[in-house]
């Protein structure tokens, strides 16, 4: 009987890593989103704001079809 | 392949296939949309709708698991169709019971369990490989909730960090928009993997009885009606567990179930192709304690989480031992076959019946109280005794370590 710790480990170490990083950057997304709007904030930064939230997003979704791919694959 | 061949046996078992298939959906809708349902991310008979059709879209995505099955636990070659029977009687009603108390379990731990219980019954203990059995069964089982929880613990803690000074309100939508996304991963993960599992018995049972060659791929038919059978229980819902994971354990917030959801589809599909198997159910139950415990304040029922995992352990033997039972009387000829069809119809009326005593549908699935509480008190049908009251409503203990 052999256990296959490599495997698990790789398992562990992707799972947390993709977690947190996939977390993280769709919580800055929305953050960013939430803010812009405001009165008193002038056009470029509201603009930059809106367009990193875009980015983050987009990164979010090819992380989500590349599950998909994973899954059909 | 001809229909010829295919004995009232054969059919049995292929029934029975479906059935095992059917309960397997909706004991694993929780898995995909328990946190969903209770963050309100989802309306409850959207979020089993949505998850059925993604089950049935990924029942046909590939055929890979189900040229697999039994995965080397039992030596599949002489077994034979009433071991197969007698397996899965196993495992439905081992299902029925863990639903009827509102616990998560692994469908396919039940179905290895029936699978080794009715091989031993049947050729003895040479049958069943135990490194196997170790390394398959019980280490994924106990990584399982850890690599979740951990994942799922750490985001968590990072999403609130991040957005302390956003508008909840504001932010909240973009949560449960992202939740249903990983909530969608899971379910189509789900369909791929456990299906797929019917298909290959079913295909199993048709090699051992002749009806199509050894190692041909799933019929048509067999890969449909697999995929409808689970599609189906994964829309009757199986509510009680469902709320056992998105309200006994914890109470979640729309960030918790979005870190909880997205750890989930993460261990999952990582484990499933980094060659390591991980249990859907054991990764999700990890998700929502590791997402529970990562908020300031959160609190985990360990009282239910250790009923969980008691019910965890039980799910193997149990099952092996129903199995064993099945495999005892199919033995004894064609009475012995049609007394185990008689007992599992007439167990899971039973299991029914108790369960109307104190139903638990998408109506009140989320709410505080139920006229009764989400697991039965009152029914203390054998193995696990202690009631799921908690479930209903108070935060037991704080919890401060992360020994998740």
């Amino acid at each position: 009987m052999t256990i296959d710790w490599a495997a698990l480990g790789t398992v562990f170490g992707v799972s947390l890593a993709l977690t947190v990083g996939l977390v993280g950057l769709f919580t800055l997304g929305i953050v960013a989103l939430s803010k812009r709007g405001p009165a008193g904030e002038r056009e470029g930064s509201a603009a930059l704001t809106t367009s990193g939230a875009y980015v983050c997003f987009a990164l979010c979704a090819a992380a989500v079809a590349y599950g998909i791919y994973v899954i059909v694959a | 392949m001809a229909l010829e061949a295919i004995t009232p046996l054969l059919a049995i078992v292929i029934i029975t296939a479906l059935v095992f298939d059917f309960t397997n959906g909706f004991h694993d809708t929780a898995n995909a949309m328990a946190t969903t349902i209770s963050t309100g991310a989802l309306k409850p008979k959207v979020a089993v709708a949505m998850s059925a059709v993604l089950n049935l879209v990924g029942a046909f995505l590939s055929v890979e698991v189900a040229k697999t099955i039994s995965g080397g636990i039992v030596d599949e070659n002489g077994l034979k169709t009433e071991v197969i029977f007698a397996a899965l009687v196993g495992a439905i009603l081992w299902n029925l019971l863990t639903w009827l108390l509102g616990m998560p379990s692994s469908s396919s731990h039940a179905l290895f369990g029936g699978l080794i219980g009715a091989a031993v019954m049947s050729v003895g203990w040479g049958s069943v490989n135990g490194g196997t059995v170790l390394t398959k069964v019980v280490l994924p089982a106990v990584a399982a909730p850890l690599v979740a929880g951990l994942a799922a613990m750490l985001s968590t803690r990072l999403t609130y960090r991040i957005s302390k000074n956003a508008d909840a309100k504001a932010t909240s939508t973009g949560y449960r928009a992202g939740q249903i996304a990983s909530a969608g991963l899971v379910s189509l993960a789900h369909g791929t993997n456990d299906a797929q599992k019917t298909m290959g018995i079913i295909t199993l049972a048709l090699i051992t009885g002749g009806a199509i060659a050894p190692h041909s791929d799933p019929p048509l038919w067999v890969i449909l009606s697999a995929g409808t059978a689970m599609a189906l229980g994964t829309y009757i819902g199986g509510w009680r567990i469902i709320r056992t994971m998105g309200k006994g354990l914890t109470e979640l917030a729309p960030q918790q179930g979005f870190a909880a959801q997205t750890s989930a589809a993460t261990a999952i599909l990582a484990s499933s192709h980094l060659g390591f198997s991980l249990s859907t159910t054991q990764v999700c139950s990890g998700g929502v304690m590791g997402a529970g415990l990562g908020r300031k304040g959160g609190v985990v029922r360990w009282s239910v989480a250790s009923r969980m995992a008691v019910a965890w352990v039980l799910t193997l033997p149990a099952a092996a031992l129903v199995g064993a039972g099945a495999e005892f009387l199919t033995e004894q000829g064609t009475w012995g076959i049609g007394l185990t069809a008689a007992i599992l119809v007439a167990g899971a009326a039973v299991i029914w019946r108790l369960s109307r005593r104190n139903s638990v549908t998408h109506a009140n699935v989320n709410a505080d109280e139920i006229g009764t509480p989400a697991a039965p008190v009152e029914v203390e049908p054998v193995i696990i005794e202690s009631p799921v009251a908690e479930a209903t409503a108070r935060p037991a203990a704080a919890v401060q370590s992360p020994s998740a």
